[in-house]
């Protein structure tokens, strides 16, 4: 992949296709957006890779609440700088693209909620999806009275086991009942 | 010796037993798999992170938060171990998925297999190992022996036994379903790929081993195939994702709108297909086959133009209007012939019209159902309320948004929602003054009955006023006075809904509500207006109906007179030949519907591409470069960007299909005139968006409405068939024009072709088949079996909710049983803690015995909610 910026490998493509939601047209097309990311110095290391605030600028992550946290999510960067490499990059597009299943989705979706990585969504994890979804102006901000009311409901409703926290599989079991998140959860290039 | 024999007599049954284990971990290794490498991948990464600060309890990503502070402890010790074996899970990096307290575990028995590196390979070494993995949790005081087991069963070279045979077989097997499900896994890329190809050679590698001689060849021949077989299907999906027209366009606006401007542009895609459809089948069967095949142009009266009109009939003027050549034509029902079968395939032209007719409508309702169908699959019915909240929370945010407006508008959405959601949750709303709201409701219902009322008047009007004008003839009138008709229709729809719109600011409903009001306002308008149009048309046909019979008896004295004239000169002259031109005719109504329609469809069309040209693009050039000359700011102010309107424009889609509906079988070109349409607006109305239209303010959703669209339009598909049903079985088709003159009746056809074309026991057999006493009997049957699964589907969701309740004890009980388990851990753990430095090995004990209970826990939660949804698609 690393040798020539703009051409995949065949065999690489035809696995790539194989551990992907993507098609060959979506494969390239991301390869293409993500070598234009690249700078030209890191074009030549083996496996380059696109640091966050690049990421964050494509367009079609630009006004999303939860840019960052999808960076980190997809990231295996050791440094935990929420840089993807291309491979990153396409696990990204592959589980938010079209054809993925509800339970990758969901997956996914737990874990960019999850915003201390603690494997549960607490309080704290609700409060700042909460402050995500109205964005940062004054004006759409919940009260925290108004705040403190909406996380007890949404515990009520979802924590099943009622230990105070959302666990994977209660998020799991409360999304496959939405009818849209499925056509919702999509980013396409 | 005896101890020995013994011994290795239990070795063969543990042997035995573990395979059986092997094969029931392969179903749950999927499962749990799956949970997994989330996990382990993170505590990776964190580990090296944490290494230094020696305090790494929070890095264990756990699923159960119940247990969190006895992990926490536990994970203290474990640590300083894992630190230590880390470089060699470098070294299995493809086989990472093992917990590392197990893996310490197996640190034994993976050296030993290192040395052993007989026949068998490494991979099934390390496959065996990790399935060890997987059980050595429940089955740890085993452990020991069981490692030295599989040792044994390792050395043992290429003699496969037929029970190692079929151990073998199904690890291929697993490997292959391994391989087919990866995509599905939550897993970074560089495991993914490392696991294929592993995979992909253990497969290789094995596959051929399981056959013997010839089945061997065989079997490797099936592979092949097999792979070849997957790569054509991979290929074909491509090119099929290829053949999808404007996805790339449709992709473009929903990133820029969200998904429910981009659900209008997929509607009418899907419009489009079932218009291709449409088109292919009037074209191909009827079309065609009467142009080919049928008697040309100008060799009998209704296929030329009357001597009257042939002067101006190829004026532009007149064939816009579809009158001239247009009107004579195959475009319409006139021009048709009724001669029974046509050229040298005996192409039966009545019978293929009829049955084009039919089954365009068949089509229609068989797609639209079906569609309506899938759609409740999959919005999972009712149950709306229970987490409304959690559903506001995870769901809400439209990733597809990539408009930083758009993404403004969902923030004040969103913000709206919830607080609305409180609001609502925290009080059923008090209205202080409910009888203001009351009236000014009943007046704002009164005031849309009476727009209502008074655009059916207007079009009945009218109507009425273009028969007199026909009747007077057209020429002595202006264009408008002869276009009445179908402007007034169109700007009657172009303008009430704006009415609609100020009248519902009086109700002060809420906004979902009031747009539910809108659609079903805007609704009986459009079908109000079509009504009366049918309805004004049908004075029109009996109106027809009449000169005709005026016309046939004039006929007669015409004929009679031209051969009487001929008679008196000389009785055996030959028979005189009229020019089909100068034979009077009559007036045929079915043409006359068909060019109604037509014309209808038409001047629909132009109004459209109109108000978009002059309400969207004029108004956003005129917004964007007055705004520089002028005292207010007018891209914020007053005038704006226009929005797009989705509701209207799927509602404006699916009058337009209705109108196709029912004019389709009276002029055939309808559809390939609407599939020109709808080529047009897709093209037109997707840059109309991209370049004048800002983001709606309330961004609704998409899924919630589809099947509102779909019930409207089959509605709209019943509401349509009626009056074209009624005028073909109930009108006699006219005498002189069309497939079926000369019968009494348009479905005579059938008969005629049973009499004709089938053998007689066949006609009779029908007969019978089509009288009352069997067809009473069988609708009777009809009706119990849908009474039958409507209550069977009642049943399904009482047990439902049943089931639901159980689930929610279940989990009460589990929530015990918890506490429980965790106050024994604690205990435990306790131990453990007193114990550590000397045995190390009792905490290793700890650590498993909570895994295993937090891997029981995990199923237990994952096995009732999958049951629950498994009992949901049930009753569905």
């Amino acid at each position: 992949m690393g040798t020539t910026a703009s051409q995949l490998r065949k065999d690489l493509l035809s696995e790539y296709q194989e551990l992907t939601f993507l098609t060959k047209r979506e494969i390239i097309l991301a390869h293409k957006r993500f070598s234009e990311l690249l700078s030209k110095e890191d074009r030549n290391v083996p496996t380059p890779r696109v640091p966050m605030e690049k990421v964050l600028s494509l367009p079609e992550l630009k006004s999303n609440p939860f840019r960052k946290r999808i960076s980190h999510v997809f990231s295996t960067s050791d440094m935990k700088d929420g840089s993807l490499t291309f491979e990153d990059f396409l696990d990204l597009l592959s589980a938010f693209s079209d054809s993925a299943t509800l339970e990758i989705k969901s997956h996914y979706a737990f874990r960019i909620f999850d915003f201390d990585d603690d494997g549960t969504l607490d309080g704290g994890d609700l409060e700042k999806l909460v402050n995500c979804l109205t964005g940062e102006t004054d004006d759409t901000r919940l009260t925290t009275e108004e705040m403190r009311q909406l996380i007890s409901n949404i515990l009520e409703e979802s924590d099943i086991d009622k230990d105070g926290t959302v666990n994977l599989s209660e998020f799991q079991h409360v999304i496959s009942r939405s009818p849209d998140f499925v056509s919702s959860f999509k980013i396409v290039l | 010796r005896a101890k020995e024999k013994e011994r290795k007599k239990e070795r063969d049954r543990k042997r035995r037993r573990n395979v059986a284990r092997r094969a029931s971990s392969a179903r749950k290794e999927g499962k749990e798999l799956e949970d997994r490498p989330g996990r382990e991948e993170r505590r990776g990464r964190k580990k090296r992170d944490k290494e230094g600060k020696g305090k790494g309890g929070e890095d264990e990503r756990q699923e159960e938060v119940k247990n969190d502070t006895v992990a926490k402890t536990l994970k203290n010790f474990s640590n300083e171990n894992t630190r230590k074996l880390e470089q060699k899970e470098i070294e299995v990096v493809g086989e990472e998925d093992g917990d590392t307290e197990e893996k310490r575990k197996n640190g034994r028995s993976e050296k030993g297999g290192k040395r052993e590196d007989n026949g068998r390979g490494e991979t099934v070494e390390k496959k065996q190992k990790k399935k060890r993995v997987e059980t050595s949790a429940e089955h740890e005081s085993s452990e020991e022996e069981e490692d030295e087991e599989e040792k044994v069963g390792e050395e043992k070279p290429e003699v496969l036994s037929p029970e190692e045979l079929e151990k073998l077989k199904e690890e291929v097997d697993e490997r292959k379903k391994l391989i087919s499900t990866l995509r599905g896994k939550p897993w970074p890329m560089r495991k993914k790929l490392l696991t294929l190809r592993e995979s992909h050679e253990f497969v290789e590698k094995y596959e051929g081993a399981l056959g013997k001689g010839k089945s061997r060849k065989l079997y490797a021949y099936k592979v092949m195939m097999l792979k070849k077989w997957m790569k054509f299907q991979r290929d074909f999906e491509n090119f099929k994702t290829a053949c999808v027209p404007w996805e790339m366009k449709i992709k473009e606006i929903e990133s820029h709108f969200g998904s429910s401007v981009a659900s209008y542009f997929i509607f009418l895609r899907w419009m489009y297909g079932i218009n291709m459809i449409l088109f292919g089948l009037t074209f191909g069967l009827v079309m065609v086959p009467e142009a080919l095949m049928g008697r040309p142009y100008g060799s009998m009266p209704r296929k030329t133009v009357p001597r009257a009109d042939e002067a101006n009939a190829m004026d532009f003027a007149v064939l816009w209007d579809f009158g001239g050549y247009a009107q004579y034509s195959v475009l319409f029902y006139g021009y048709y012939n009724s001669q029974r079968a046509i050229g040298w395939l005996k192409f039966r032209m009545p019978l293929s019209y009829f049955l084009v007719g039919v089954g365009t409508v068949a089509y229609s309702y068989m797609v639209v159902i079906r569609t309506m169908a899938r759609n409740a699959n999959e919005d999972g019915g009712g149950d709306n309320n229970s987490f409304n909240f959690s559903w506001k929370m995870f769901t809400s945010w439209d990733y597809l948004i990539g408009n930083p407006e758009t993404a403004d508008n969902k923030f004040a959405s969103i913000t709206t929602s919830f607080k609305e959601a409180i609001l609502e949750e925290q009080e059923s709303r008090k209205d202080d003054n409910i009888h203001l709201t009351r009236f000014l409701r009943v007046l704002a219902n009164f005031l849309v009955l009476c727009c209502l009322a008074g655009s059916g008047y207007l079009i009945y009007f009218v109507v009425r006023r273009s028969q007199k004008f026909a009747l007077e003839g057209l020429e002595s009138h202006s264009w408008w006075e002869r276009n009445e008709v179908n402007m007034v229709m169109s700007l009657l729809g172009m303008f009430c809904p704006m009415l609609f719109d100020v009248i519902s600011a009086l109700e002060n409903y809420h906004p979902r509500i009031a747009l539910q009001w809108q659609l079903g306002r805007i609704f009986a308008l459009f079908l109000g207006n079509l009504y009366t149009f049918i309805i004004a048309l049908m004075d029109e046909i009996n109106l027809k109906r009449e000169e005709e019979e005026v016309l046939k008896l004039n006929m007669t004295i015409w004929e009679a007179s031209l051969y009487n004239g001929t008679l008196g000169v000389n009785s055996t002259a030959p028979p005189i030949t009229v020019h089909p031109a100068d034979i009077p005719r009559g007036p045929c109504w079915e043409t006359m519907v068909g060019q109604e329609f037509v014309r209808l469809i038409v001047s629909d069309t132009m109004t459209t591409y109109i108000t978009l040209l002059i309400g969207d693009f004029l108004r956003a050039v005129l917004v964007r470069f007055l705004n520089y000359c002028w005292c207010w700011d007018l891209e914020a102010g007053f005038p704006s960007y226009s929005e797009f309107d989705v509701s209207g424009n799927v509602l404006g889609l699916i009058f337009n299909q209705g109108m196709i509906w029912m004019g389709a079988f009276y002029a055939p070109c309808l559809p390939a005139l609407n599939v020109l349409r709808l080529h047009v607006s897709m093209y037109l109305q997707c840059w109309a968006v991209m370049c004048c239209n800002v983001p709606q303010e309330r961004v609704f959703k998409a899924s919630g409405s589809n099947n509102f669209y779909m019930a409207m339009l089959l509605v709209i598909l019943f509401l349509s068939t009626l009056p074209a049903i009624y005028t073909i079985v109930t009108i006699p088709p006219s005498f002189d024009c069309g497939p079926f003159s000369g019968k009494s009746r348009m479905f005579d056809v059938i008969q005629e072709t049973l009499e004709s074309d089938f053998p007689a026991w066949f006609g009779k057999v029908f007969s019978y088949a089509s009288n009352p006493g069997l067809v009473l009997p069988f609708l009777l049957l009809m009706v119990l079996a849908i009474y039958y699964l409507q209550s069977t589907s009642k049943s399904y969701k009482q047990a439902n909710l049943e089931l639901k309740k159980k689930l929610q004890t279940q989990n009460e009980e589990n929530k015990k049983k918890t506490k429980m388990a965790a106050l024994k851990a604690a205990m435990d753990l306790e131990e453990a803690q007193k114990a550590w430095s000397e045995a190390p090995r009792q905490q290793r004990n700890n650590n498993a015995s909570q895994q295993s209970y937090t891997g029981e826990k995990n199923t237990v939660t994952g096995h009732l909610v999958s049951s629950f949804v498994f009992v949901w698609y049930l009753k569905i």
